[in-house]
C-alpha cells in the first residue's frame, strides 16, 4: 500500500468519529434519533473501495476498543462491544468491505440510482444481518424480537444511503479514488490504485 | 483526544494489557459456554471486586457507556415478563457482569499499551501480507486527523452561513469530503518528505 | 551540493518546469516567483518528492530518481502549512515520528526528542495536542520535527505564508540560525536577509540567478512593482 492509501484509511476513520460529533437528528417519519456515524461507513466504502473502505472501519473499531470516547456521546471502551447493540459497530468494516467491493464491480456504469445498491447491502443489510443476531444472542431474545426494536432505525439508514450516494458520485466526479474495473478483473487489483 | 483509562496505581493497573485481554476474553466465552445462574453470579461478584480493587469509581462507567442502565433495566423488565425470573436473573448478570469486565480493563490500561498488546496478538497476520506494525501509526494519524475535519467543518459551515445557507447535509458533507482529501494528499505528501516509505 | 541538470516537469499537458539547470552549494539560496511560477515543484525536486519528467536531480551524487529514500534522510522539508504537515497528535509524538522510520532505537528516539523539545522551546508543550499550538508553534514544532532527524539540508517552502507578523520574525530567526545549508521558497523578502544567492522562476523558467540585490531587483520589476 502507497503511503496515500493509509491516509486515506485514517482520514475516513477520523470522519467517521467527526460524523459522531454531530448532533443526532430526529428525521419527521420517525421518533428515533439517528447519528450519521454509519453515513461514514457507506462513504469509506463507495470512495475507497473494499480494501481501504474495510481498513478504514478496522481502525474506527480499534479506536473504540483500545478506549478512545468516539461513539456519539463520547463513548467508547471495550464494554462498548457487550451491550446488545454492539454487534452493529462490530459490523461496520465488514459492512464497508461489502459497500466497497459492490461499488467498485458497478465503478464503470456508476451513478445515483446505482450507487444505491452498494449502500443498501453493505450499509444496511450487512449491518443488520450481523447486529440483530448479536442483540438477540446478548439479550437472549428472538430475532424477531430484535427486529421489532430496531426497525424503527430503518427509515434513517434509508435516508443515510441516499445521502452517501449523492455525495459519493459528486465525489467520483472531481476526486474519483478507484480506478475502472474491468468487469473480468477482481476488486484486488483495483483497490489498491 | 483523551482516552477512557483512569490513571491510578492498583494492581490492576500495572498488570500488562495483553493478559488483561485474554482474561476478558476467556470469561466472556466460558460465562456464555457454562450458562449456569450461580457460576454468572460467581463472575459478577469476581468483577466487583476488582472495581473495589482499582479504586474506580462506579459512576464512571456511567460516563463511557451512556445509557447503560435504562438498558439493563428494560432487558430484566422484559426477561421477567417474558422468560420468568430465572433467565431474566441470569441475562442481566451476565450483561452486567461482561460489561463491568470489559470497562475495567479499558479503565486501567493506557491506550499505548493496548494498542502494543494488539499488534503482537495480530504479528501472524504478516503471513498474508499484512503490516499489524502500522496498527499505532493509523491510530495516531486517525487521532490527528479528528481536529482537523472539525475545523474544517466548522469553516465552512460559517461560509456558508454567510452566504445564507443554513443546515442541508449535503452542502456540508460534500465540500468537507472534497477538502479534506485535498488535505490527506498534501499529508501523505508530508509523510514522504519526512521519511516515512510505505512498501 | 544539489545539482539540477536540464529538467523538465509536466502534470498532465501543464508544463511547469522547463530547461532548469542549476547547481546550489551556497549555505543560504532563496528562490522567489510569482505564483504558478514553478517554485514549489522546483523545492520538491530537491528531496525526490517530485521526480523530474526529464533531466536529472542529484543531492551529494545521490540521483531523486534511484534513490529517493535516502535523499529523503538528507534533505528536510517544511511545507507552506504546518497543520499539514503534522502528522501525530501530540508534540512530542510529532517529534519521535520521523526518527521512528529512522531505524532508531526506542532509548534514543526518546533522548533525541528530549532534546528537540528543549532546543526548540517547546519543553511545556510535550504532551499538548497538536491542533492547539498557536500557528507560529506550529510552524516551530513542524520545523523542529524535521531537524530533529539530523538532515543535511533544509528545504523550505514559503514557510511563513501562514504567519502572523511575529512568528514570521521568530521563524526567520530560526532559518537564520540554522546550521545546515537550507534553501528557502518565499515571497517573503524580510525572510531573504543575508542569503548568499536567489534564483527567479516566472512561468517554469528559470530567468534570474545572482546575489540578492540583483535577483530581488530584476524580481520586483517583473513583478511590476513600482
Amino acid at each position: 500500500m502507497k503511503t496515500k492509501d493509509l491516509v486515506y484509511i485514517a482520514l475516513f476513520a477520523a470522519i467517521v468519529v467527526a460524523l459522531g460529533l454531530f448532533p443526532a437528528i430526529e428525521l419527521p417519519f420517525s421518533k428515533v434519533p439517528i447519528t450519521a456515524q454509519s453515513l461514514g461507513v457507506m462513504l469509506a466504502g463507495s470512495i475507497l473501495g473494499w480494501r481501504r473502505g474495510g481498513l478504514a472501519l478496522l481502525v474506527f473499531v480499534l479506536l473504540v476498543a483500545v478506549g478512545f470516547p468516539v461513539l456519539p456521546g463520547g463513548r467508547g471502551g471495550m464494554g462498548i462491544f457487550f451491550l446488545p447493540s454492539g454487534g452493529f459497530v462490530l459490523s461496520w468494516p465488514l459492512a464497508a468491505l461489502v459497500v466497497g467491493y459492490l461499488t467498485e464491480r458497478l465503478w464503470a456504469r456508476y451513478n445515483l440510482a446505482v450507487a444505491l445498491v452498494p449502500n443498501l447491502v453493505g450499509g444496511v443489510l450487512v449491518v443488520y444481518a450481523i447486529g440483530l443476531p448479536f442483540m438477540a444472542a446478548v439479550a437472549n431474545i428472538s430475532l424477531g424480537q430484535a427486529f421489532t426494536i430496531m426497525w424503527a432505525f430503518v427509515p434513517g439508514d434509508v435516508a443515510k444511503c441516499v445521502l452517501a450516494a449523492l455525495a459519493a458520485v459528486a465525489v467520483r466526479r472531481t476526486h474519483p479514488l478507484l480506478a475502472p474495473v474491468a468487469t473480468t478483473s477482481g476488486p484486488s487489483r483495483s483497490g489498491t490504485r | 483526544m483523551l482516552s477512557l483509562y483512569r490513571p491510578g496505581d492498583s494492581v490492576l493497573h500495572r498488570a500488562p494489557a495483553g493478559p488483561k485481554l485474554v482474561v476478558l476474553l476467556v470469561t466472556c466465552l466460558t460465562v456464555f459456554l457454562v450458562d449456569e445462574l450461580w457460576f454468572t453470579a460467581v463472575c459478577g461478584t469476581v468483577v466487583l471486586v476488582l472495581w473495589r480493587i482499582a479504586l474506580i469509581p462506579y459512576r464512571e462507567l456511567g460516563r463511557q457507556l451512556r445509557g447503560l442502565w435504562v438498558v439493563a433495566l428494560l432487558l430484566a423488565v422484559f426477561q421477567v415478563w417474558a422468560n420468568g425470573w430465572h433467565e431474566a436473573a441470569m441475562t442481566v448478570l451476565r450483561l452486567l457482569a461482561l460489561l463491568l469486565l470489559a470497562s475495567l480493563v479499558t479503565m486501567t490500561s493506557r491506550t499505548s499499551h493496548i494498542v502494543d498488546a494488539l499488534e503482537s496478538a495480530a504479528r501472524p497476520l504478516a503471513l498474508v501480507g499484512m503490516r499489524p506494525g502500522r496498527i499505532a501509526f493509523l491510530i495516531g494519524l486517525t487521532l490527528r486527523f479528528i481536529p482537523l475535519i472539525r475545523e474544517k467543518a466548522e469553516e465552512i459551515r460559517a461560509a456558508q452561513r454567510a452566504r445564507g445557507v443554513e443546515r442541508r447535509p449535503l452542502a456540508l458533507l460534500l465540500p468537507l469530503l472534497l477538502k479534506t482529501l485535498t488535505m490527506a494528499d498534501a499529508i501523505s505528501e508530508a509523510l514522504d518528505a519526512r521519511g516515512f516509505e510505505s512498501t | 551540493m544539489f545539482r539540477i541538470e536540464k529538467v523538465e516537469h509536466r502534470y498532465g499537458d501543464r508544463t511547469v518546469l522547463q530547461d532548469v539547470s542549476v547547481e546550489l552549494s551556497e549555505r543560504r539560496v532563496a528562490v522567489v516567483g510569482a505564483n504558478g511560477s514553478g517554485k514549489s515543484t522546483f523545492a520538491r525536486l530537491l528531496n525526490g518528492l517530485v521526480v523530474p519528467t526529464s533531466g536529472t536531480v542529484t543531492v551529494d551524487g545521490l540521483d531523486t530518481r534511484k534513490d529517493g529514500r535516502k535523499v529523503r534522510a538528507r534533505v528536510g522539508f517544511v511545507f507552506q502549512d504546518p497543520d499539514l504537515q503534522i502528522v501525530m497528535p501530540t508534540v512530542a509524538e510529532d517529534l519521535a515520528f520521523g526518527l521512528k522510520h529512522r531505524g532508531l532505537s526506542k532509548a534514543e528516539i526518546d533522548q533525541r526528542v528530549e532534546q528537540a523539545l528543549e532546543d526548540n522551546g517547546l519543553g511545556d508543550l510535550r504532551d499538548q495536542p497538536a491542533h492547539l499550538l498557536s500557528g507560529g508553534q506550529k510552524q516551530r514544532l513542524a520545523i523542529a520535527s524535521v531537524l530533529a532527524t539530523a538532515p543535511r539540508y533544509v528545504v523550505f517552502d514559503e514557510p511563513t505564508t501562514m504567519l502572523d507578523l511575529r512568528s514570521k520574525r521568530q521563524i526567520s530567526r530560526v532559518i537564520a540560525e540554522l546550521e545546515q545549508p537550507v534553501v528557502v521558497v518565499s515571497h517573503d523578502m524580510d525572510l531573504l536577509e543575508g542569503f548568499d544567492r536567489v534564483l527567479v522562476f516566472d512561468e517554469g523558467r528559470l530567468v534570474a540567478d545572482g546575489p540578492p540585490d540583483v535577483s530581488i531587483a530584476f524580481y520586483l520589476e517583473l513583478m511590476g512593482a513600482c
